[in-house]
């Protein structure tokens, strides 16, 4: 017999082909599909999430878990053609123009995702036109940008600046973070928020959606 | 060093002959199956004129066995490094070591030990002073990144101050297109002349692939500078287990040869003969916390496995080793300089680079800079081995004195005491309990602060004359110009 408890285990063991079984047994049971989603898949998230953070799991099974986590999301989609899918928010990240450190932004994109955001990844070397373009695309409520260099640091502020000609400024909250940005630097740019790590970036979205 | 033979192998050996031409066959398969990314329309263009497969829609470069082959038979083996004034300062070639500091972090442990704060112009010329005065650091470095300079010039500016404070030869590098031309133009007003500089080059430019597979717009733009300016580069490729290379150690030093071989295709077919580092900064990648410690273990021991590649190669050989990943001067941070630094050692690396540095490669301390250098003192007393002779072994002495016998006051003693250990400085302890209580019981890091704060005020390096200074600000005021930077913290005025 298939159960929630059953679920949210397969999406802490990153089980995906689990994931799916389970998900496809709740629902042809008749489960509403929303508590599927929070009290099995997410809730099984909600509990991978703080476990990495105190060290207790690390990132490959935290992605495998993510894996198992979307692999039920689809199905649920799959079943329910008009289902609206329930997120917190929609975060468009990157890592800024010139700057091809990936590592640490796709972190933070895995903590936003495992904390139930829609998180769209669009890489590496993101030119200010293009995440222009992304916010018009997605219409996310955060866009993130990212850098490692000093000299990348710059693009941050180019992105703004462009976001602002473009009129697009106020449509959306604009975080910043990578190991040599600060909290002045943000003010500086005029970022609406810095964040030093994955886990702190969660909480600074959490405070800004409010 | 010959090509393709086992001669040159260090003692610390963790491939055998069979696993070293394995892995060579395993990288140029992936050469020439999978290719190399170039984003430099320019560098794709020059390798397809010189024989490679290249798709430009997808800006991947494919390379025949030969044709990397050939580019390894023409990079030298050796490269002779001079200080700023001319005279020898490295012979980058066999197994010779020679240690220099951590290349680009971006901040500074104050000498409080606790304090971190973003590194500026001034940092860096304190380094170069101090890192001047220590005798078991052949190498300067471009050791911080300057956060009180505009971005535009600060990786160039780099140079100016370290030709300004010390003539020891220097490891530097470019963030930048425009990068390379400008320190070769200032080193060039220094030495006198681009020639002068290509026959005793004065610098190595550190230049990284992007793993894995990778190389970017501004890499491969430097590569291209080097090569037709004939100064010497060092790839920095970076094996990142489990992140950016297969989780495997072997599979990440196949990554590192194909990235490291491809780089140097281009060096060699632009300029046969360009002096190239056969380098990297392997990372273990910590899987609970995301960080990229270069202090793991296994991180030591990529490098120690790509330097036995690179001498097959017959290549000068280079790594991130003696440096920490801890935040403060403690424990982890001696014990994991130390380690990284005794295997780079053994492994036979001509050029150990770190020095000073904690915190992923993140943050630099003048007082670990002072307290490595001691580390780096008994690495090349290990380096140095055991001398055998007659009169080392000492057999008609032992016979002489014979049991019971008194070598303190001996003829041979008095010879020898000096030459044979490595006689470190009082940083490290070796006075007896009552005489160190009674000196105020210091630990490593406060005699580290006090030694610090003396050759801030005392050292005096060998100054760059007026003239050269003059020729230095005048070159530098001129990139400030094209640049549209009107000043700069340390001159020039
Ligand atoms: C949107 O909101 C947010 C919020 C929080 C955010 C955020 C966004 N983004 C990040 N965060 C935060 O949360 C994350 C998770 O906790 C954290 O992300 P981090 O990225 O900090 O942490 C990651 C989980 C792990 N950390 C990392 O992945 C970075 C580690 C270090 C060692 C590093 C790496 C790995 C690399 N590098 Co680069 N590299 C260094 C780095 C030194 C360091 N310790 O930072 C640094 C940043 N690199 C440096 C340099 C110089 C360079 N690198 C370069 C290249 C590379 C590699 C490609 C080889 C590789 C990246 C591989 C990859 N696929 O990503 C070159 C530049 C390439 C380019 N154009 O980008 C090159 C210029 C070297 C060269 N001469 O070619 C130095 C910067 C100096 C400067 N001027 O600022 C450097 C400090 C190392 C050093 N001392 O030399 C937080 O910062």
């Amino acid at each position: 017999m298939a159960s929630l408890e059953q679920l949210r285990n397969c999406v802490v063991e990153g089980n995906v082909a689990g994931a799916v079984a389970e998900t496809k047994a709740l629902l042809e049971s008749g489960m509403d599909p929303m508590a599927i989603i929070n009290d099995g898949l997410v809730a099984g998230m909600n509990i991978v999430g703080p476990r990495f953070k105190a060290g207790e799991m690390f990132v490959p099974e935290v992605l495998m878990s993510a894996k198992a986590l979307h692999a039920g999301m689809e199905l649920v989609k799959e079943k329910l053609v008009d289902f609206e899918m329930p997120s917190e928010g929609k975060v468009v990240i990157g890592t800024v123009k010139g700057d091809l450190h990936d590592i640490g932004k796709n972190l933070v994109a895995i903590m936003l995702e495992s904390s139930g955001y829609d998180v769209i990844n669009l890489g590496i070397d993101i030119p200010p036109e293009k995440f222009a373009e992304a916010v018009k695309e997605h219409k996310p409520q955060v866009l993130g940008l990212s850098a490692l260099l000093t000299t990348t640091m710059l693009a941050m502020k180019e992105t703004i600046d462009y976001l602002k000609e473009e009129g697009l400024r106020d449509q959306v909250k604009v975080i910043i973070g990578g190991a040599p940005v600060t909290e002045d630097f943000a003010v500086e740019i005029g970022a609406d928020g810095y964040a030093p790590d994955g886990g702190s970036a969660v909480e600074l979205v959490k405070r800004l959606l409010a | 060093m010959e090509k393709f033979t086992f001669n040159g192998q260090p003692r610390l050996r963790l491939l055998s002959d069979e696993q070293i031409k394995l892995i060579h066959e395993k990288a140029l398969y992936i050469l020439e199956t999978t290719g190399v990314l170039f984003e430099s329309d320019e560098a794709l263009k020059i390798l397809k004129d010189h024989g490679a497969d290249v798709d430009f829609d997808r800006r991947v470069a494919k390379f025949k066995p030969e044709m990397v082959i050939d580019a390894i038979k023409k990079a030298p083996s050796g490269i002779k490094l001079y200080t700023r004034d001319g005279e020898l300062a490295a012979d980058l070639s066999g197994n010779k070591i020679h240690f220099d500091p951590v290349s680009a972090p971006i901040k500074i442990l104050e000498s409080d030990g606790k304090t971190v704060r973003q590194s500026v112009a001034q940092d860096l010329a304190n380094i170069s002073k101090v890192n001047d005065a220590l005798e078991n650091i052949a190498l300067q470095a471009s050791a911080c990144v300057l956060y009180d300079v505009p971005k535009l010039i600060g990786d160039c500016y780099r140079v100016y101050i370290m030709l300004k404070n010390s003539p020891k030869a220097m490891i530097t590098g470019a963030f930048s297109v425009h990068g390379i031309s400008y320190m070769r133009d200032m080193l060039a007003a220094v030495v006198g002349g681009y020639d002068e500089l290509r026959e005793k080059p004065r610098a190595v430019f550190d230049i990284c692939p992007s793993p894995p597979l990778k190389w970017t717009h501004i890499s491969s733009q430097n590569i291209i500078d080097c090569a037709r300016y004939g100064l010497p580069l060092e790839t920095v490729s970076m094996p990142m287990p489990g992140a950016a290379t297969p989780a495997t150690l072997a599979g990440s030093i196949v990554v590192h040869t194909a990235e490291t071989l491809s780089g140097l295709v281009l060096a060699q077919v632009i300029n046969p003969g360009t002096p190239v580092i056969y380098g990297g900064a392997p990372v273990h990648f910590d899987m609970r916390t995301g960080t990229t410690p270069l202090s793991a273990i296994e991180a030591t021991m990529i490098a120690a496995a790509y330097a036995q590649m690179g001498k097959y190669y017959g290549l000068p050989t280079h790594t991130y080793a003696c440096l920490s990943d801890s935040m403060i001067i403690d424990a982890q941070a001696g014990l994991e300089t130390s380690m990284s630094g005794i295997v780079a050692q053994l492994a036979g690396i001509n050029v150990i680079s770190g020095v000073g540095g904690l915190e992923f490669v993140s943050t630099v301390s003048l007082e670990k800079l002072v307290i490595d250098n001691e580390i780096c003192g008994m690495a090349l007393r290990l380096d140095r081995g055991i001398d055998i002779t007659e009169e080392t072994l000492a057999v008609e002495l032992i016979r002489e004195l014979g049991p019971g016998g008194d070598y303190l006051s001996t003829e041979h003693t008095f010879a020898w005491f000096k030459k044979e250990p490595y006689i470190p400085s009082s940083i490290i302890e070796r006075r007896d309990r009552k005489n160190w209580e009674a000196d105020g019981a210091k630990s490593v890091f406060e005699k580290a602060q006090e030694k610090v704060k003396d050759l801030l005020a005392n050292h005096r390096p060998v100054p760059l004359d007026a003239e050269r200074a003059d020729k230095l600000d005048r070159v530098t005021a001129k990139i400030m110009d094209e640049l549209g930077i009107d000043s700069m913290p340390l001159g020039p005025k």
